[in-house]
């Protein structure tokens, strides 16, 4: 069974389907990739599968349990976490407060432990520090611990949500284009990280725009075309599907380079 | 005696529903909870006192005077507090707090200025014949609100309908993004609405104070209790739903005060507004509003 | 207590008094800022507090120990109904439903003959002071610190910073902004119970509009960085008029001048000093 299963999807915006009637099934321990040109509904996806906004139709399942109808805030407790496209840190925080918030799901935060702040507590405390510097280390930002997060160069902003999302340990983790504004090197090490987080047992599932990226690193490819699936499988058959093909080069450009064989 | 109590009602609710429709405008078009809103209802009166007392001005032409001072001021005032905030895209509520603390600093002020007391229009500006149809009787003033009313209302509908800009206004409110792609100048945007609905609220102060025949600095503040109702039951930013939560919050009120007690109106419109955001949030007429997440 | 202190307190009661309670009021207003909210139910909390523990000492002669956390309950009420719908919209219903509520409820007070109509209840027994008022201020004061601190404190600032992104993070925004919203009804509320029983009569016109936006300006002023800010900012603002008594008419003209001003061009308030948590 997948860790991830969402059938026939769909929502509509004022007369606009941006997500039509999309399957998709996310098997657990893989890389997955959903790619599609600009405006294909993969945010709008990602936005359904962790319940920042309502389906029309459809149900989204993990590891079997149906969480059509569950707020966001309860997916980060079944073990999902994501990062966004356009960069959202806490501004406030500093780097390590960032990741630390990461944990709230896990965390008891009860007001009166808050208040007597027994032992127990305490030290619950400092495994979460623990747990948040390792994850800063797993980024690599181990040492801007204690800078305000706004300090971080842009490239480092998509890590610290990087760190963010992991240190909980997410079975499923969603990242929305993470190598956007990162340059061929950053791209490298960014493709290290994410099979290094998959071997420690996160499922991912990611959009990207960088074919190289995504072929170098997907077990599976799905890909959108005006909220609609219309390739699903291998990268190495998707990049020949003619449907793809089309869809990112036009109609022309396909059959001309189906005329050249 | 419900038949009087209804045109009462109905002639009230007209001018709640004038006072509403800048306040929910200027929500629609310019996102913003404007508090100074209220201050322009007391500034319109005042006006219309001066022009009428001092000037000794007959009201027909106190009352669009008044309104156009209004306007200017709720320009002046939308310049001096929101172009900053406009600039830096600033969220929902700090507007709405500058907005706030402005219109305390204004009202305390007027009161320092002009004291707190009650004050009248001059004896002859109202008319003195009420028109006795039967058993109902309709005085002037109460002619004067429904024929102003009609006339703002109706232009306005007309402006917002008829004329390019007000296309331009109707598609701000009902599409905040598209502003920027049709190419509109929000700073001039900014004070054409602020202007409207800065003499609409203006128009609204000086015919409650003709229907009570009362004017205080404090007015506009009791007055935006019912801007707030209408404008929730209406919808924020809903010129129709503005127009028949008016009306229908002034027959209620009025019905209220003959039926029940007096004391009990603003509570009973406040029960309303409760009532209207635990079941329909969005406004009786309204699309969905709500925020996941 | 040394005499000299005696003397002090005799001559500036009113003064001291109003301190505390201006400084619970602050905080009051601090715990719905710092979830991103806006209410201005504070004045109409504290006036429900007043009256009702009035009518609790004055008509059931109940002791002052349970008077006081009686009247937070009307508090509490009118805020769950006013808050549960409005606070899964955005902020601007809040902020209108709970200006609407001061407005009614001084219509209310004014035309309700138990509660004294436009006289208002005089006689209540001077039975707060020091003690309860201070002590109150410190409780509340310490309990604010140790979650502003806490993983609790930064739930908190991640949701007023991007909602969106603390719910994904599984911070049920919901139910903090409402838990926010029910701790500054009980914090007014027990003002009001406490400023009722020290200065022996309340009116309908003390839980009006101005002291809304007066308490606001406590807060803004002081800033929201941490608990002791906003109590900082109304004792500045208790203590100024004291100070400047021939400019006592301005005192609301100034309280509104300086929102507009701090919201401008100080968004972070006079005391913008970060407070460190417990992250080691
Ligand atoms: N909340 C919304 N309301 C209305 N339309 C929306 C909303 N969110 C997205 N859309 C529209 O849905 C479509 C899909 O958008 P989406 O952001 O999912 O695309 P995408 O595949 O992520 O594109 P990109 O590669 O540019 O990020 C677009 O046409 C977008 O304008
Ligand atoms: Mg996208």
């Amino acid at each position: 069974m997948s860790l991830l299963e969402v059938s026939s999807l769909t929502v509509r915006f004022a007369g606009l389907v941006a997500v039509d009637a999309v399957d998709l099934a996310v098997e657990a321990g893989s890389i997955h990739a959903l790619i599609g040109p600009n405006g294909a509904g993969k945010t709008t996806t990602f936005n359904l599968i962790t319940g920042l906004i309502p389906p029309t139709s459809g149900s989204i399942r993990l590891d079997g349990v149906d969480i059509t109808a569950l707020p966001a805030f309860r997916r980060a407790g079944c073990g999902m976490a994501r990062s966004f496209q356009n960069i959202r840190i806490f501004a406030g925080l500093t780097v390590l407060e960032n990741v630390l918030t990461g944990l709230h799901a896990g965390l008891g935060s009860n007001l009166l432990d808050v208040v007597l702040r027994l032992p127990g507590f305490r030290r619950q405390e400092r495994d979460a520090v623990a747990r948040a510097r390792a994850a800063l280390e797993i980024v690599g930002l181990a040492g801007r611990a204690d800078d305000a997060a706004t300090a971080l160069a842009y490239g480092d902003q998509r890590r610290l949500e990087i760190a963010r999302a992991i240190v909980a340990r997410p079975r499923l983790l969603l990242l929305d284009e993470p190598a956007a504004g990162m340059n061929p090197a950053e791209t490298e090490a960014l493709a290290a990280l994410v099979r290094r987080i998959r071997d420690a047992g996160t499922t991912v599932l990611l959009v990207e725009h960088d074919m190289g990226f995504v072929m170098g690193i997907a077990d599976r490819v799905t890909v959108l075309n005006f909220g609609r699936r219309i390739a699903d499988g291998a990268p190495a058959a998707v990049r020949r599907d003619p449907a793809v093909i089309t869809a990112y080069l036009g109609a022309k450009v396909a059959a001309r380079l189906e005329a050249a064989g | 005696m419900l038949a009087q109590q209804l045109i009462n009602g109905v002639l009230l609710g007209s001018t709640y529903a004038l006072f509403a429709l800048g306040f929910t405008l200027m929500f629609g078009v310019l996102k913003v909870v404007n508090l100074t809103y209220g201050f322009y209802f007391s500034a319109g009166a005042f006006f219309a006192l001066h022009l009428t007392k001092q000037w000794g001005w007959p009201i027909a032409a106190a009352l669009p005077a008044a309104a156009a001072a209004s306007g200017v001021l709720a320009v002046v005032l939308d310049w001096l507090l929101l172009t900053r905030l406009r600039r830096i895209n600033a969220p929902e509520l700090s507007s709405l707090m500058v907005t706030l603390g402005a219109v305390l600093a204004l009202y305390a002020g007027m009161t320092t200025w002009l004291g707190p007391d009650i004050r009248r229009l001059p004896a002859g500006v109202l008319g003195g014949e009420a028109l006795v149809l039967g058993e109902l009787r309709i005085t002037q003033a109460q002619i004067l609100i429904l024929l102003a009313t009609a006339v703002l209302v109706g232009g306005l509908l007309a402006l917002m309908r008829l004329t390019p800009i007000g296309l331009a206004l109707r598609a701000m409110a009902e599409k905040p993004d598209a502003a920027g792609l049709m190419g509109i100048d929000t700073a001039k945007l900014a004070a054409l609405v602020s202007l409207v609905c800065g003499a609409l609220a203006g128009a609204g102060g000086v015919l409650i104070g003709l229907n009570f025949n009362a004017i205080q600095p404090y007015m506009g503040e009791a007055m935006m209790l019912r801007g707030f109702v209408v404008i929730i039951i209406g919808g924020l930013g809903d010129v129709r739903g503005a127009l028949i939560a008016g009306l229908l919050l002034g027959v209620v009120e009025t019905l209220t005060a003959g039926y029940i007690d007096s004391g009990l109106k603003e509570a009973v419109a406040f029960i309303m507004l409760v009532a209207v955001l635990w079941t329909r949030p969005s406004g009786l007429f309204g699309r969905a509003h709500i925020q996941r997440a | 207590m040394p005499v000299w202190l005696d003397d002090f307190l005799w001559t500036y009661q009113n003064v001291v008094y109003a301190l505390g309670i201006n400084g619970l009021l602050a905080l009051s207003m601090y715990v719905v800022l710092a979830v991103g909210q806006l209410s201005l139910g504070q004045a109409a909390f504290m006036g429900m507090g007043a009256y009702s523990s009035a009518l609790l000492t004055l008509k059931l002669h109940l002791p002052f120990a349970v008077v006081l956390p009686a009247a937070t309950i009307p508090p509490v009420l009118f805020a769950l109904a006013i808050g549960t719908p409005t606070l899964r919209l955005s902020g601007v219903y809040l902020a209108i439903a709970t200006i609407g509520l001061g407005e009614v409820l001084r219509a209310v007070y004014l035309n309700v003959d138990a509660l004294g109509g436009a006289l208002g209840i005089s006689g209540i027994p001077e039975r707060a002071g020091m003690v309860s008022i201070y002590g109150l201020l410190i409780v509340a004061l310490a309990v604010l610190w140790l979650v502003a601190r806490s993983g609790i404190g930064r739930a908190m600032e991640a949701m007023r910073e991007d909602e969106i992104a603390a719910a994904v993070m599984g911070v049920n925004v919901r139910r903090y902004r409402l838990g926010a919203l029910l701790a500054s009804a009980v914090l007014a509320g027990a003002a009001g119970a406490l400023s009722a029983h020290v200065s022996s009569f309340i009116g309908p016109n003390e839980y009006g509009f101005e002291p809304a936006v007066t308490i606001l300006s406590y807060a803004l002023l002081g800033g929201i960085s941490s608990p002791f800010a906003p109590v900082a900012g109304a004792w500045i603002l208790t203590l100024l008029p004291e100070a400047l008594r021939g400019f006592a008419d301005l005192r609301l003209v100034f309280n509104g001048l300086i929102i507009v001003v701090v919201v401008l061009f100080l968004p972070n308030g006079l005391l913008p000093l970060r407070m460190r948590r417990w992250v080691k």
